[in-house]
């Protein structure tokens, strides 16, 4: 059997384990002191090692030990938890968290990797136990092959033996499996069968056994019951008894108890959700086509028909939800570092901050919540390094020293959000202003409002030379925050007021399996273009439209020239209109830049269930998947950032061939 | 028909260790990942063998034990903890609230099957 097939397993609930770790320690680092806080860590540490064990990660064990019987003093109260002792363990785990992921990566680390921690910690260890003890020595039933042995052993089971299930005929059966044994029983203590107690000791055995095991193998077959019988072992010419008491308890710290309830689970594959989603999604498509034939048929007499239906889309749409749900994670899951994260970078530009969390039981798609730790990280980054002041200038300004970063989750109309507030001095409306000015991005500042204004810091390559510095300046702006939040199906918007502070706000889908999808018409053709990528739909004059020598088609969009791209002729549909002013213009924000669609006409709003097009079929420049529609008509979802990427190559294409 | 087996611990990783060494070795076995959800789930079922790990959250091995011992149905069932080598007083607490014997982490599935087999018959 091959124990490295659970190492996954292992690795994965190692890594669980350490948030676990990481948010309890914070908790308590905050002033959340509770005695189970303290509990459960040492409980994950213990597991941690515990597992470690089996796939032979001796690092782990050695570093898990010494932390776990540090952690035992303070849970025991013999050690006080004072703020160094805290930086101590929180560092530890930090330790720890590095040897797992080096051991999961078979990296070998020196030896002095975590001396430091190790000597941190031995501080505050009494002496007892410095080093793990060795691991289970190899069973000591190892034959000794050669001399045969006989042994007398005199065994007589006391009524607890049978208390704790113990059962003599097993251990006799045992006994008999190391050599020969000659059996008597001794019934002398029987008592009349009306006195009898069911588990009462009564009887004793005693056995000649010829073997060519040693003395400690027959002890071992009694391992489990020294305590709660009488034994000796009685060698051929030498007695040797009563030598097999086990030690006195080392530890007799009271069980750990809470009354909290938990809900029990079951882990399930997410290829099998998935499975179960897209059968929910093909249900809900069949019921669109059902209920559309049965309509007409309805009409015609058939009126339980119209019930059933209507039945059947009550249980299909709450077989979607629940489905969904299962999906769903609270965002707890991306939450959990942001306490870790405002504590390292308020340390690193000094600041005071406190951190409040609300509505982390918010449950979204799982997909969702792990594209939602890079843009969160940032924007937290981001509030801490510029967003709040330093603290002479709040005291200046009448605010407490400490500033206040607010974060939190929760449903609005269909969709989640998650908003991240601070207290600070709010976006700096001039300078974003001459910043969007310089880049060429506005014209004239004094014709938009500050909140336009604040828009603009999503604008690739939008970052003022003042918001540069090893915190948040790392190359990455607001743009790819904006664009993170897009690739899921978000939207992004920043609310700031000077000097009370800034609010962003993410606008998330629930789930990736449905979206808001816009049906537009080409000729013949519907297409869908997803809602959060539309910002409107116009219908142009003849002289907004222009041609420029080397980019194509633009459209005047006030003032602004923006690329024109013609869905028909990216697909070659034979379209209804010829020209846009004749039709209508969406105007698309896709990853890299704003564009203009030309279409024949918007058909109307819908969600649609998203069906991959890679599996059902190749995937195809600009469209991104499909989906079938209610009169069962399969419907391709357009990709703005693809279709932009379509229409350059085909502009250089055509420019080639002139 | 093949004997059955209640694994309870909040590790996953041992549960699962647990589970295929005995399901391999030909018992049935089920598992709970703490002591509260393996005391619900003994009550609702029966088991031959049960094997318990000691530090869990939301009760602990050795309290399940106690609970378990004070049903009738599981009076004499053969209970299994699971402990570390370092850790002989729980072994002795487990002892006392009832325990039939222990395991000692880390474990070798043919070493698991062993001391099973010795209660289990």
């Amino acid at each position: 059997m091959d124990m490295q097939s659970f190492r996954k397993t292992y690795f994965e609930e190692c890594h669980e384990r350490l948030q676990e770790i990481e948010t309890l320690l914070l908790s308590l680092e905050s002033g959340d002191y509770q005695d189970e806080h303290l509990h459960a860590i040492f409980r994950a540490v213990h597991s941690i090692k515990g597992g470690a064990g089996a796939f032979g990660c001796d690092h782990i064990v050695s570093f898990a030990h010494i932390f776990e019987t540090v952690l035992d003093s303070v849970r025991d109260h013999r050690l006080a938890l004072d703020p160094e002792l805290m930086e101590v363990l929180v560092t530890s785990s930090d330790v720890l968290a590095a040897i797992v992921g080096a051991a999961e990566q078979d990296q070998i680390l020196t030896e002095t990797f975590d001396a430091k921690a190790k000597a941190d910690l031995s501080q505050y260890m009494d002496g007892a136990e410095h080093a793990p003890l060795p691991a289970a020595q190899a069973s000591s039933s190892d034959a000794k092959k050669g001399t045969s042995r006989t042994y007398t052993i005199v065994f007589k089971p006391h009524s607890r033996l049978y208390e704790k299930a113990n059962e003599p005929l097993l251990l006799l059966r045992e006994l008999g499996g190391l050599g020969e044994m000659i059996l008597s029983v001794n019934v002398d203590a029987l008592p009349d069968l009306s006195a009898m107690d069911a588990v009462g000791g009564y009887l004793s055995w005693t056995i000649t056994l010829t073997t060519t095991h040693h003395k400690d193998a027959i002890t071992e077959v009694f391992e489990f019951v020294l305590d709660d019988c009488d034994l000796t072992i009685t060698e051929t010419d030498r007695t040797v008894a009563g030598e097999m008491k086990p030690t006195p308890p080392l530890d007799a710290s009271p069980a750990i108890e809470t009354g909290e309830a938990k809900v029990s689970s079951i882990r399930v594959d997410l290829d099998k959700i998935d499975r179960l989603v897209n059968m929910v999604g093909e249900l809900v498509i069949t019921h669109a086509m059902l209920s559309q034939q049965a309509e007409k048929l309805a009409r015609d007499g058939y009126p339980h028909l119209a019930r059933g239906i209507e039945e059947l889309s009550t249980h299909t749409r709450e077989l979607q939800d629940h489905v969904m749900a299962i999906r769903a994670q609270p965002v707890r899951m991306a939450f959990a570092r942001i306490p870790r994260l405002v504590r390292d970078v308020s340390k690193d530009v000094s600041k005071q901050i406190k951190l409040i969390m609300t509505g982390e039981e918010t449950e979204v798609d799982k997909t969702v919540i792990e594209n939602l730790a890079d843009p969160l990280t940032h924007l937290i980054r981001n509030a801490i390094d510029h967003g709040i002041e330093d603290a002479e200038t709040r005291k200046a300004a009448g605010k407490p020293a400490e500033g206040t970063i607010s974060l939190s989750a929760g449903h609005r109309s269909g969709r989640i959000l998650i908003e991240i507030r601070d207290d600070g001095a709010g976006l700096n409306t001039k300078k974003i202003a001459e910043k969007a000015k310089e880049r060429g991005l506005i014209e004239n500042p004094d014709l938009m409002s500050p909140d336009e204004l604040h828009q603009l810091i999503f604008n690739p390559g939008f970052s003022t030379a003042e918001q540069i510095s090893n915190i948040s300046g790392r190359g990455v702006g607001m743009d790819v925050v904006k664009r993170n939040i897009q690739s899921i199906g978000g939207k992004v918007y920043v609310k700031s007021e000077a000097g009370v502070g800034a609010r962003f706000v993410l606008s998330l889908p629930l789930t990736l399996a449905v979206m808001d999808g816009m049906i537009v018409r080409v000729g013949s053709q519907k297409l869908i273009l997803p809602i959060s990528n539309i910002l409107e739909s116009l219908r142009p004059r003849r002289q907004d439209i222009s041609t420029i020598t080397e980019g194509g088609e633009v459209l005047d969009l006030r003032d602004h020239y923006i690329p024109l791209l013609r869905l028909n002729r990216l697909f070659n549909i034979p379209a209804r209109y010829d020209e846009p002013w004749q039709g209508l213009v969406l105007i698309v924000e896709s990853e890299q830049t704003t564009f203009a669609l030309f279409v024949d006409e918007l058909v109307g709003k819908q969600q649609v269930v998203i069906k991959s097009l890679e599996e059902n079929y190749d995937p195809v420049e600009g469209i991104s998947s499909a989906t079938i529609l209610g009169d069962g008509s399969v419907a391709l979802i357009l990709d703005p950032a693809s279709l932009y990427d379509l229409h350059t190559k085909q502009g250089d294409s055509l420019a080639f061939a002139a | 028909m093949s004997k059955t087996v209640l694994a309870v611990d909040d590790s996953k990783t041992m549960r699962d260790m647990v589970s295929f060494a005995l399901t391999e070795a030909g018992f049935a076995v089920t598992t709970a990942d703490d002591g509260a959800h393996g005391l619900k789930v003994a009550q609702e079922g029966t088991f031959d063998v049960i094997i318990t790990d000691i530090n869990m959250p939301n009760m602990d091995g050795i309290t399940l034990i106690g609970h378990l011992r004070g049903l009738s149905q599981y009076q004499s069932t053969p209970i299994l903890i699971l402990t570390t080598e370092s850790e002989q007083g729980k072994r002795d607490q487990g002892k006392n609230a009832g325990a039939t014997g222990w395991i000692v982490k880390p474990f070798n599935p043919e070493k698991l099957i062993q001391v099973v087999n010795k209660v289990a018959a």
